[in-house]
């Protein structure tokens, strides 16, 4: 089966181009890339006013599935990817039972493949149910297909465990993702602490929450040598800190989702529990402090923190609603503003959502080099839509952005030279 | 003049007031300076209601008042029911123990039950903040916050208000201290927002760790020690500390919180001769205010349970006649 991508305007960082380019896809390899290219072909792709880029990856959600399927699955949680330019996810481990076994990783695989649709490359707890005090199998876990450890929704809070986890992890050349919340400052609070907790009389969760578990990890990763991906950043304190680490040579990288660098903590008023998530939206100095961090290269990777939940459930006291907010399907859009802004070109946002995330999972995409895997994705980044609630593909709809106007929109996903995106269209 | 008659009450010179449009009394966030003293005023006129032999007026008669009680309360629901009862309206208590949320039913679902039985207003007491405005929006009834978790309480706002406008006259100028466990008051909030729409000089005084974050911006100013502040007050509020909080670390034992914080009649000889002392109620006598104080002559907390009645009469009529939406 070939494929010929033409009048696209490529972006691949990797290999450096940035400009008009076409592309042949042979079965689920890219056969050739280049300018104006004559090639008899199956199907003819106009990618003309479009970008074509390596496919996205993003490295933080959660599909619910085994335990919640009442908030998403696997397949719909895939689907809203692919609706999102997404070519390969990573779920976080934080199921129902914990995914902390060999058979929980080939489970993923063998549904994602079943189904077809993106590629899951999953996460496994760093420790056995999350709890944070026995090591799972690491190397099981690699066997199955873990690409990264991690015990996200929660702290590794012993330090000595996380050291160790950190050090184990060497053998396996495998990252720990890192939840940052200090439990005892967190002390049940629901948004972040400030003064618009003061007025609504909602208990804060402060930033050093997260920057003095921040510390405390960087600090960690220095003592092993092991590698540190910092998950979901929010606060001008960590990010300082982050940074300073980097030009030390610490072995650390971050990510941040679209909501920190787009809403402030005044999302909350009115109780909107749409906007309740953790880390929480912080302050206007921290919005600035994560747009400066993407252009400094303090934060290498976009992710969603895609956090699906039933409508009963958001719909309830703000005290009461869980966190989280998805963002499959609006994570393209709302980066593309950042491009906008001028805050990163266009071959930054396709290395923070494509080429980095790869690279930190040590897996082999993330760019369209000639023999590589065919996963691409096409956008339009000028198409303009309205995030509308009963067309979101995810089963959830608890977003923030809901009526919002957008600007950018995927319109093909290829996943090993599958069309499986087509004209905005999932043919599954 | 018919039109009107439903949503305004004309004051004691005749005039044609201002009028009151809200279906709910959710906040003193939300209300402006006129909202506030409109209730004011017909208090008064309420007032007087409870002290003839016959203390009923025929307001909301046929009219079905709810109290939604989660959280355990005798002082504000009695109240509540006393002034539904004045106005002639039925009411009706739900109270958490024997209601169905402890068979988990959703907030939600218990306040479309009690409207599915056309109940005209909802008086909730709830534990989490903005849960009366959750309830606002979920049913037609109209719904009167009776203090949601630490965010407002505006009743108790509006009647301490009252009191102190019965003894100041005017609350322009006037140096109010809120004393105690700032953080987790809904009573501060709502007193904070209404004193500071009606002119009054706020201070909040308290221990370091019971202060929220950047209160001073809603106008306030702070002060960790009340000894250097006392004799600047013209009325003290005293919040009444959940012995609890010591458990979060707060503050190290009662002895330390009454010893720093607790008005005593040591302490009231720094304070001025015509300062008025205030309460919300419940008092830990000994803790953060002394038996002598609460019941001597600069004590105004039994007046604010007088006012309380007429304060809420006020509120149920206003709110009560406003045309609901369909």
């Amino acid at each position: 089966m070939r494929i010929l991508i033409k009048g696209g305007h490529v972006v691949d960082p990797k290999n450096k181009i940035d400009g008009p380019m076409d592309i042949l896809i042979e079965n689920d390899r890219i056969k050739k890339i280049g300018k104006s290219l004559v090639e008899k072909a199956d199907q003819e792709i106009n990618a003309k006013g479009k970008i074509v880029c390596p496919g996205l990856i993003d490295v933080h959600v959660h599909l619910r599935q085994p335990g919640y399927e009442y908030k998403e699955t696997i397949e719909t949680g895939l689907r809203a990817a692919l609706k999102g330019g997404f070519t390969g996810v990573c779920p976080m481990p934080n199921t129902n039972p914990i995914a902390d076994r060999r058979s929980d990783m080939e489970f993923q695989i063998g549904e994602s493949r079943r189904l077809a649709l993106a590629h899951v490359w999953p996460v496994g707890a760093v420790t056995l149910k999350e709890e944070g005090k026995e090591l799972t199998e690491f190397g099981e876990l690699k066997k199955g297909g873990a690409v990264a450890l991690s015990d996200d929704g929660r702290p590794v809070s012993d330090s000595n465990i996380l050291r160790r986890a950190l050090e184990y992890a060497k053998k396996f050349d495998l990252v720990i993702m890192v939840h940052c919340q200090d439990e005892g400052l967190f002390c049940g609070g629901c948004m972040n602490e400030g003064f618009v907790s003061t007025k609504l009389g909602l208990p804060g969760i402060p930033v050093e929450s997260e920057s003095v578990e921040v510390a405390r990890d960087i600090q960690l990763a220095d003592l092993t040598g092991g590698r540190l991906h910092f998950c979901h950043i929010s606060g001008k304190k960590s990010l300082d800190l982050i940074r300073q680490a980097k030009a030390q040579g610490s072995r650390v990288t971050a990510e941040t989702c679209p909501h920190y660098f787009h809403l402030t903590e005044e999302s909350v008023l009115h109780y909107n529990t749409n906007a309740k998530m953790n880390p929480p939206l912080r302050t206007k100095e921290d919005v600035d402090a994560v747009k400066r961090s993407l252009t400094d290269g303090t934060i290498d990777v976009i992710s969603t923190d895609h956090a699906p939940h039933a409508e009963s459930e958001k719909d309830a006291e703000f005290d009461r609603a869980p966190f989280g907010i998805i963002g499959l399907e609006t994570s393209l859009a709302l980066s593309l503003r950042l491009v906008e802004e001028k805050v990163i070109s266009l071959s930054e946002l396709v290395t923070k959502m494509s080429l980095k995330p790869a690279e930190i999972l040590n897996i082999d995409r993330g760019h369209l080099s000639e023999g590589a895997y065919a996963d691409v994705t096409i956008f339009d980044s000028k198409a303009e839509w309205v995030v509308d609630k009963e067309k979101l593909e995810s089963k959830s709809k608890n977003s923030p952005f809901l009526g919002w106007r957008m600007k950018g929109q995927a319109t093909d996903v290829f996943v090993d030279g599958r069309h499986i995106l087509q004209d905005g269209k999932i043919v599954a | 003049m018919t039109e009107t008659k439903k949503t305004h009450h004309e004051g004691r010179s005749g005039q044609t007031k201002f009028r009151w449009t809200k279906k709910d009394l959710l906040s003193l966030e939300e209300l402006s300076r006129e909202e506030i003293e409109l209730i004011l005023t017909t208090a008064e006129s309420f007032k007087e209601v409870s002290q003839r032999e016959v203390k009923k007026v025929p307001a909301l008669r046929g009219k079905t008042i709810a109290n939604l009680f989660f959280e355990p309360s005798t002082r504000t629901r009695t109240s509540f029911e006393v002034a539904a009862k004045r106005l002639s309206a039925d009411i009706i208590n739900f109270s958490s123990s024997s209601s169905s949320t402890s068979k988990g039913e959703s907030l939600a679902d218990t306040a479309k039950n009690i409207e599915a039985m056309h109940v005209d207003t909802i008086v909730m007491r709830h534990s989490s903040s903005g849960s009366a405005e959750y309830l606002a929006h979920c049913v037609k009834a109209g719904v009167i916050n009776a203090g949601d978790g630490i965010h407002e309480h505006p009743t108790q706002g509006l009647l301490d208000i009252f009191t102190i406008k019965e003894r100041k006259k005017s609350i322009e100028g006037i140096r109010v201290c809120l004393i105690g466990d700032i953080l987790h008051s809904r009573v501060a909030r709502s007193n904070i927002w209404g004193l500071k729409k009606l002119g009054a000089r706020v201070t909040v005084c308290g221990p370091p760790t019971l202060i929220p974050k950047k209160i001073e911006e809603l106008g306030v100013e702070v002060s960790y020690d009340l000894d250097k502040i006392i004799k600047d007050q013209d009325v003290l509020n005293i919040l009444r500390i959940q012995l609890e909080r010591q458990k979060g670390a707060f503050f190290p034992s009662i002895r330390e919180y009454a010893a720093e914080y607790g008005i005593s009649m040591d302490r009231m000889k720094k304070a001025k001769k015509d300062v008025i002392i205030m309460h919300p109620g419940p008092i830990n006598r000994g803790v953060e205010l002394a038996s002598e104080v609460a019941d001597g002559p600069q004590s105004v907390i039994l007046d604010q349970v007088t006012n309380g009645v007429a304060v809420r009469m006020s509120v149920l009529f206003h709110t009560t006649m406003v045309e609901k939406r369909v």
